[in-house]
């Protein structure tokens, strides 16, 4: 055999090749079966231990009482109604409710972790996506494009918990005297009257969630503008030609032809909404009725320290958020297939 | 349908002057091509007609109307894009209908003038896909759809065939011809192939460095070349060209090149007599160089000795790649030819069809 070099690759490959000439299978392929599991041990590893695990026993204690030694169902309080071994979700989905009447059930929902949490989503995500698509068009015609995007992106930079001190300055409501919050100094230097912007009904809900999208639009942004460059500028051109204004090259070529871009970035911004948890403990800690799903599971785990009903809430909202994350993935899947 | 005016029109990016003072009439009905090398500006001359572009000077009329500071939607042109420009997300009905929809044109109307269309171009069974469902060709004869139904007043096509095959870009070359010979309407093409320009089009610009070097139909073109880049971009295989000086010799004006002479016939030699000394350039095309063992009746030519370096074989023709002294030159003779690589051989110069260009400004001398 006329090999040059015995290189070690070169030996390894005659070597293949006597064993594969004997074995039916050749070694190759037993390999290609084999390896690809033992590099991937690792990472199965630490994920079935830090997130496999602790799934398994937030279920196991959601079903337990305040510190995990005995069954939900001995927390029963006598002559109420009972879930049994269920009696935690019992807590986590009706706690917050008044059922007397549908009126006063209506108005205790939307007071509600879970009413709140569904403003949240609303407000947030149209708020993120619309800021996000406005500035992603506009900073695409200016001159200094990346500056300007970079200027909008920059609150992601900060932690939510500095966004949430930084915000609670702003809205800060001071004395009669002296308002050192700058959006009440703006009122009050107009001859306003200051806001309790964080503690009044419901506006301070609103207020908070507004921190969100000043926080997230920059995110959205960042893909929608990525979305938006791979539109080939001849589409747009023919559209021009073909008689279309700037407004109608917008909604009927361009937020068509990105919208499978635009759920991706609405069900990722759900799913973080239902998450958020940083912006109301650092604001309002969940007072004045601006309680979140995520905050209420903490003030459960942590100040109240019970643990089976932190869980609850927990594992409630792990199954809110599993749709969307499904519904993610099924289209990232197919836009895979589609290439 | 309309006149479209090109007024002194130029367009600067900056210090890039990328059309330069161009200056064209083109008449209604007229199947106007643009050709020229990429980066010549003739593209931009099209986008700037399109209202795609603003043009930095002069003016742009379609018919009488002033079209500069009109929008591409108010200037009632249809385009064609090289990369066909489909909107991905809409079925080929609805691309085609998309510029009716805006006008508001009726259904029933948007109806009969979609399928019309797809009658014309064969595209009746595809109307409900969507445009990455179909081939080159397909998508291309959408595009085209799509511009026919506007029933605009000129059309631009902006190298449309250069993404298909060579087949099938034949094929739609004929075809666009067709639908010119059909709608009778303007068409304006810019393309970088000069075949596609001598085939469909009624006249010819040629374009170069962003400025008009030629005006005319395809036939004069290659006969009358104004200069030496006409006459090289126009023809394939393109002319051949050399450098030499014009003598006279006694009675006879002849083209020294240092390697050959030929002389010029006494009944051309007129025009060339007052530019006699002058360093020239001598252009003859390929299929005016003719096997000396072939040379047609009637014709004056002028024997060069030559080595043959490559023959290629094209069944009707020959191509042959000749040497003598320093220049290199292609001849297209007679198929029945004998002449084999390495042999030294005689060809002829037919003197009838030869151009000579003033080597200093490089325009003809006529």
């Amino acid at each position: 055999m006329a090999v040059p070099q015995n290189t070690p690759e070169t030996a390894a490959h005659i070597k293949r090749i006597k064993k594969s000439s004997a074995a039916p299978t050749p070694q190759i392929m037993k390999q290609g079966a084999l390896t690809p599991w033992l590099y991937l041990l690792p990472a199965l590893l630490v994920m079935s231990f830090f997130i496999v695990y602790p799934m398994i026993n937030t279920i196991g204690l959601s079903f337990q009482n305040r510190d995990g030694t005995a069954s939900a169902a001995t927390t029963c309080v006598e002559g109420q109604s009972c879930w049994g071994i269920f009696e935690n979700y019992h807590y986590a989905i009706t706690a917050e409710f008044n059922t007397s009447s549908l009126q006063a059930f209506w108005k205790s929902f939307w007071s509600s972790s879970y009413g709140n949490t569904i403003k949240w989503i609303v407000v947030m995500v149209f708020g993120t996506v619309a800021f996000g698509l406005g500035f992603a068009t506009l900073a695409d015609r200016v001159k200094y494009e990346a500056l300007a995007k970079a200027i909008i992106f920059m609150p992601m930079a900060i932690s939510f918990v500095g966004a949430g001190v930084i915000w609670k300055f702003v809205y800060d409501y001071g004395t009669q005297q002296s308002q050192i919050g700058l959006l009440n100094a703006i009122i009050t230097t107009f001859g306003g009257k200051p806001v309790a912007w964080l503690s009044t009904i419901p506006i301070n809900t609103f207020m908070i969630v507004l921190v969100g999208i000043w926080i997230w639009s920059g995110f959205c942004m960042t893909i929608l503008a990525a979305a938006l460059k791979s539109v080939p500028d001849e589409i747009l051109e023919a559209a021009r030609v073909d008689g279309a204004t700037e407004w109608t090259v917008f909604w009927k070529i361009m937020v068509p032809i990105i919208l499978p871009t635009i759920t991706v970035v609405v069900t990722t911004m759900v799913i973080n909404v239902l998450k958020l948890f940083d912006l109301v403990y650092v604001m309002t800690g969940g007072n004045f009725q601006t309680d979140v799903i995520a905050n209420r599971m903490y003030t459960e785990m942590y100040k109240n320290f019970n643990v089976g009903r932190g869980t609850a809430v927990a594992v409630v909202l792990v199954l809110t958020i599993i749709p969307f994350i499904y519904l993610n993935i099924k289209r990232f899947m197919e836009q895979e297939a589609a290439r | 349908m309309a006149s479209v005016t090109f007024d002194h029109v130029f367009k600067k990016y900056g210090d890039v002057t990328a059309v330069n003072d161009l200056n064209i009439h083109i008449e209604d009905k007229e199947f106007l091509v643009l050709v020229g090398p990429s980066g010549c500006g003739k593209t931009t001359a099209l986008r700037c007609l399109a209202g795609l572009e603003e043009i930095s000077g002069g003016e742009v009329r379609i018919g009488e109307r002033v079209v500069n500071d009109v929008a591409p939607k108010d200037r009632d042109i249809a385009m064609v894009f090289q990369s066909y420009a489909l909107y991905p997300h809409l079925s080929v009905y609805d691309n085609m209908a998309f510029g009716l929809k805006l006008r508001k044109t009726p259904k029933e109307e948007i109806k009969r003038r979609v399928s019309e269309a797809a009658d014309t171009l064969g595209i009746q069974d595809f109307l409900q896909r969507k445009p990455r469902q179909l081939s080159g060709g397909q998508r291309q004869r959408v595009a085209l759809g799509r511009a026919i139904v506007r029933e605009p007043k000129v059309f631009l096509f902006d190298e449309p065939l250069s993404n298909l095959d060579a087949k099938l870009r034949v094929q739609m070359r004929s075809e666009i011809s067709k639908l010119h010979q059909r709608l009778q309407t303007t068409f304006i093409y810019v393309t970088h192939d000069q075949t596609e320009a001598m085939t469909m089009a009624t006249r010819i610009a040629v374009i170069n460095k962003g400025v008009l070097q030629q005006l005319d139909t395809p036939q004069n073109l290659y006969d009358r070349p104004n200069n030496l880049f006409v006459a090289g971009f126009i023809g394939s295989p393109a002319m051949n060209f050399f450098r030499g000086k014009l003598r006279k010799d006694g009675d006879k004006l002849l083209v020294d090149t240092g390697d050959f002479s030929v002389v010029i016939p006494p009944s051309k030699s007129k025009v060339y007599e007052n530019h006699a000394g002058k360093d020239v350039i001598f252009g003859i095309r390929p299929e005016n160089i003719h096997d000396a063992d072939f040379v047609p009746a009637n014709i004056d030519s002028e024997k060069v000795n030559v080595k043959v370096d490559v023959t290629e074989l094209m069944g009707n023709e020959i191509f042959l790649y000749l040497m003598s002294g320093s220049n290199n030159f292609v001849a297209r003779v007679d198929p029945r030819s004998k002449l084999r690589v390495g042999q030294q051989a005689t060809v002829a110069f037919d003197m009838d069809n030869f151009h000579i260009f003033d080597a200093g400004t490089e325009q003809a001398i006529r």
